[in-house]
């Protein structure tokens, strides 16, 4: 048949077309599973380097074992309730915070975090090694100058008391902004307090660096003021009335009642 | 033509960045990491050979008048395919690389040999033309990556080996290096060092 008629054409096109798409849907369905394992465990590990309990290049077991003394639950962070009927497994906030029907918008006078609109629920977790809540980690997420910076952020159980932070996925300038995942910078997050005696957020990156003992404040990035801007904006965002605060709040007093009883029983 | 020239001619004598200038994107993209550097010179090798495999294999029955839109879906099923593996198992890497292991589609190393040589050529002979031109991109890859990972973020494949002031050394990384532009910069001293070498690849002046 000659090469160029029309329905040699047809035939070619049509069968290539089929060799192609069993070959292409053939690889995507075989290993999604193992794609899908990735990452789960690339959120864990995400988890738990912010948190950090681990360090360096842990290998899937180490994940998994650091993470067995997590646990996760599904917070509205409207009303700062608890939610049952949510499987916290599979629930993605990150994908939620896209979709109209799991997302609210958020009025642009409370944006500052400058992300239009947030998951109406919250996937949090609580790391317990011997059964008491050690630490909170919490999604966060905002923008910075290019690109919008998604982390976590580990409390301390007076959910007051930073104890980590870290991004694990962001598009600023390498050597500039690209400086939040610098060890250095994080570490000294460790110990600051997000909340003034009021109960607002106030952490502030400051332009240069920050005095010593000053509760509040971070070193800025530098060459970086607006990366610097929207990491201070985000994590006062997200622990503001807008963000995750409401539960906090219930978490802490849920927290001091349960002292009280075990005071009392111990009387 | 012989199969030690077909194979090793792409690597100096003709090398699709350097002389031919084809594919300089990704090698913008993708070079700040080592380990990068050699996923992204692994699969672009490999699409280029089995690409062009495939392409010479039917060549025969390819009409002319949709030869490009054929080489485009095999270049295509074989990117595809090679994303799937690396996410599912070199998941942080393919990560890292985000759009640049697709963008190989469009990498113009690929088609311009399937287009230049598959066309015309037997499939082992074009399996190696495909093989050498992608370990010839490799090269300039890898000269790049070692440069830019070395003077901007002190380390080679993740291991330190200039301290960095941030971190508690002694070595200032240098920010240009971890930036688009010096790749630039960095291809064109190679492409100098290389026609300094080799005189004939000077193009005659006007």
């Amino acid at each position: 048949m000659n090469n160029d008629s029309v329905a040699k054409t047809f035939i070619v096109a049509t069968l290539l077309c089929a060799v192609c798409a069993v070959l292409v849907a053939g690889s995507a369905v075989s290993l999604r599973p193992m794609q899908e394992a990735n990452k789960v465990l690339d959120v864990k590990k995400n988890l738990l380097m912010a948190a950090g309990l681990i360090k360096g290049n842990p290998s899937a077991k180490d994940i998994e074992a650091a993470f067995a003394n997590i646990e996760t639950k599904v917070i509205n962070i409207e009303t700062g309730e608890e939610v049952s009927d949510i499987d916290p497994e599979s629930y993605d906030q990150r994908a939620a915070s896209k979709d109209p029907k799991m997302s609210v918008s958020i009025p642009s006078g409370k944006d500052i975090a400058k992300i239009k609109s947030r998951a109406k629920y919250g996937k949090i977790y609580f790391y317990k090694p011997q059964g008491n809540v050690e630490m909170i980690i919490l999604p966060i997420h905002g923008k910075g100058l290019w690109s919008t910076l998604w982390g976590f952020m580990a409390l301390s159980s007076d959910v007051n008391t930073v104890k980590g932070i870290g991004f694990y996925e962001h598009g600023e300038t390498p050597g500039l902004g690209g400086e939040v995942d610098n060890p250095r910078w994080k570490a000294q997050w460790a110990g600051k307090k997000i909340y003034d005696e009021q109960g607002h957020p106030v952490i502030d990156v400051v332009k240069g660096q920050a005095p010593d003992g000053a509760e509040h404040k971070i070193d800025g990035l530098s060459g970086a003021t607006i990366t610097s801007g929207g990491v201070e904006n985000l994590v006062n965002y997200w622990f503001g009335d807008n963000g995750y605060q409401k539960y906090l709040n219930s978490f802490k007093q849920s927290q001091t009642e349960s002292t009280n009883d075990s005071v009392s029983m111990a009387q | 033509m012989s199969i030690k020239k077909t194979l090793f001619g792409p690597m100096f004598e003709n090398n699709p960045i350097a002389l031919q200038i084809l594919g300089i994107c990704s090698a913008l993209a993708v070079t700040t990491k080592m380990e990068s550097v050699m996923v992204m010179a692994l699969a672009v090798t490999l699409v280029t050979a089995v690409s062009n495999f495939c392409v010479s294999i039917i060549r025969n029955h390819v009409p002319s008048a949709i030869r490009i839109i054929v080489m485009m879906t095999v270049i295509a099923s074989l990117v595809i395919v090679t994303d799937q593996l690396l996410k599912a198992f070199v998941y942080d890497i393919a990560k890292s690389m985000s759009v640049y292991i697709g963008l190989i589609i469009t990498n113009c190393i690929v088609m311009g040999r399937a287009e230049a040589y598959a066309m015309k050529n037997g499939p082992i002979m074009s399996f190696l033309d495909g093989l050498g031109n992608g370990i010839g991109y490799s090269l300039v890859l890898i000269f790049v990556g070692v440069f830019r990972e070395l003077f901007g973020s002190g380390k080679l494949f993740g291991f330190s080996i200039l301290p960095l002031t941030n971190e508690g050394g002694w070595y200032q990384g240098n920010g240009l290096m971890l930036l688009s532009p010096s790749a630039f910069f960095l291809i064109g001293f190679f492409i100098w060092g290389l026609r300094t070498w080799k005189k004939d690849q000077i193009e005659q002046s006007n």
